[in-house]
């Protein structure tokens, strides 16, 4: 087998994880589950553990020297999200639990108070369910109609297939940056303009993109986009949605509670200003504060350097892939992330999964929270490999020589 | 061990399920899924006399869920609900790991027994299990 020079050195790259450190308890695993939850770098533990050990105190509130670190820290991480998607101001970052509530906010939100019955929302096929059922949720509330954008047969979306969708009608686009099942990386800046020639906004679903590519709104110019912490590299509980401040600025709230509000009787109540009014109750502020860790550690490496590394191992596997006999891949071939979902003959994702796990290998199997895209390509569920900026060579190679495996459990 | 998870008897079952298909009315029909996973199991049977005269499945899921079904048919066929409902508490226990399998009685289902190492596994073995079990409460149910 050809060997490969990487830009990075991985083995250097899991030195900042306690999850790749050797445990006289445990085996190490080859882990290759990156879409689903990437793993946490000492950094972002440390970062937790500071504030709660040192800074622990509710936002917004006390009168008292850590509670003021502690919103001063909060905030610090409000700006460290709106540099690292290039943001025109921190009142454009709200936080939430992750791309799901993100998504959510939006479509109750905005759709709530802006869809009319006949209006229209174009759903691409390839969405994870997370931007998928808060639309179909809220045309039903409203009478708003979904438009499904197909995927053409290679697994992408086709920019003239969106003009001829586009209507009077359309009010959003919501599509994704990288499948999470395709491994497809789509056009959204093309995207975004083509939406906006036709009067129709779009929110970009950058849960999948936003560890393994610069992302920057402004050229993107979408007028929301949601990612979540724990797939780059941050805690679970800690999302981000970025909305353009005049659109936010129109939007009721999501929730109602503490720390939202800027007046309030039992006659009137006024509304605090974004980002504020969309942060009812206490926040995930330790999560935000980890958060602000994880994108530091993305960023020390650099997103380039990123997206040159996964770049060099996904052509790695994809020529290894061939290699296996009987196996289907999924999604485009060239100019893709490095997401690879794919079947093995009849034998089911779950036991190629239970297969490799005998062997250290973390993959997943199922449908991967996209069942319109399940049955567009015809499978009920496929297996799930994919990688992030630890992943290199040896584990793709595991991979194959696990893959071999499995047919010979299957007597293939 | 992969091997005691993925016995030839296991494989056969997968690849040349006994019983696969579906019966006309009359016939109690039941659905069972898991949806974690996406297995799928439906059993549809007949019962005269007593006994579960005729029975078949369909669905799609892993081999060890679908061997598991295809297993259920072949060994049900022709039991007495009451034999039926001991069987299938004797599968729980085996999937569990709290009984050996007596392979006199249990059959190609001893093969089975391997699952109880695999905790992730245990829920499709036990899916088609489950759906006769519902199966049958519905159709007690139904009757009184
Ligand atoms: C493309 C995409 N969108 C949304 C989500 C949902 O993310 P979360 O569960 O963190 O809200 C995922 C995660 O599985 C995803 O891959």
């Amino acid at each position: 087998m050809a060997t490969m020079q990487l830009e990075l050195d991985a083995r250097e790259i899991r030195k900042q994880f306690p999850f790749f450190q050797p445990h006289p308890e445990m085996r190490s695993l080859i882990y290759l589950d990156n879409a689903a939850t990437t793993q946490k770098p000492y950094a972002v533990l440390d970062a937790l553990t500071n504030f709660y050990a040192h800074h622990n105190a509710n936002v917004h509130r006390g009168a008292y020297g850590v509670g003021a670190k502690a919103s001063e820290l909060f905030e610090a991480a409000r700006e460290r999200v709106a540099r690292f998607i290039n943001a025109r101001e921190p009142a454009e970052i709200i936080f939430t639990r992750g791309t799901t509530e993100s998504i959510n906010l939006v479509a109750a939100s905005w759709g709530g108070s802006q869809l009319r019955e006949g209006d229209e929302i174009i759903v691409s096929e390839m969405e994870h369910h997370a931007n998928i059922l808060p639309w179909m949720q809220i045309a039903r509330a409203t009478g708003a109609r979904i438009v499904v954008w197909r995927i053409t047969d290679e697994g992408r979306l086709d920019l003239n297939e969106l003009r001829r969708l586009l209507t009077e009608r359309t009010r959003m686009v919501a599509v994704t940056h990288i499948s999470n099942v395709l491994g497809t990386i789509n056009p959204v800046a093309d995207i975004c303009r083509i939406a906006h020639e036709a009067g129709a906004l779009c929110l970009v679903d950058a849960a999948q993109s936003a560890a393994h590519m610069p992302l920057d709104v402004q050229a993107i110019d979408c007028d929301f986009l949601a990612f979540s912490g724990h797939k780059a590299y941050g805690p679970t509980g800690i999302g981000v949605l970025y909305g353009k401040r005049a659109l936010l600025e129109q939007m009721p709230p999501y929730q109602t509670g503490g720390g939202m509000i800027r007046k309030v009787s039992w006659e009137e109540v006024t509304w605090a200003d974004v980002p504020a009014r969309f942060e009812a109750g206490t926040p995930a502020i330790a999560e935000a504060i980890g958060l602000h860790a994880a994108l530091d550690f993305i960023d020390s490496i650099g997103r380039e350097r990123i997206a040159a590394q996964e770049h060099a191992l996904t052509e790695y596997m994809l020529a290894r892939l061939q290699e296996v006999p009987d196996l289907r891949l999924y999604g485009p071939k060239p100019d893709r992330a490095g997401i690879f979902a794919f079947t093995l003959t009849d034998i089911h994702p779950h036991d190629i999964a239970t297969v490799l796990d005998s062997r250290d290998i973390a993959i997943r199997s199922g449908h991967h929270c996209a069942h319109p895209l399940g049955e567009r390509i015809g499978v009920a569920a496929t297996a799930r490999a994919s990688l992030a900026v630890y992943n290199d060579t040896d584990h793709i190679d595991a991979l194959i020589e696990g893959l071999h495996y499995v047919r010979q459990v299957f007597g293939l | 061990m992969i091997s005691e998870l993925y016995q030839e008897i296991i494989l056969d079952h997968y690849r040349h399920p006994r019983g696969r298909g579906t019966l006309d009315e009359p016939k109690i029909h039941h659905e069972g899924a898991n949806p974690l996973c996406g297995d799928e199991v439906i059993i549809e049977f007949r019962v005269e006399d007593g006994r579960i005269s005729d029975i078949r499945f369909s669905g799609r899921g892993c081999s060890i869920s679908q061997a598991s079904a295809s297993m259920l048919v072949e060994m049900v066929k022709g039991k007495t609900l009451e034999e039926v409902r001991t069987l299938i508490q004797k599968v729980y226990a085996m999937l569990r790991g709290e009984s050996t399998p007596d392979p006199q009685e249990m059959g190609d289902l001893s093969a089975l027994a391997g699952v109880s190492h695999f905790p992730v596994r245990v829920k499709c073995a036990s899916l088609p299990w489950h759906t006769l079990e519902e199966a049958l409460n519905e159709a007690n149910h139904a009757a009184k």
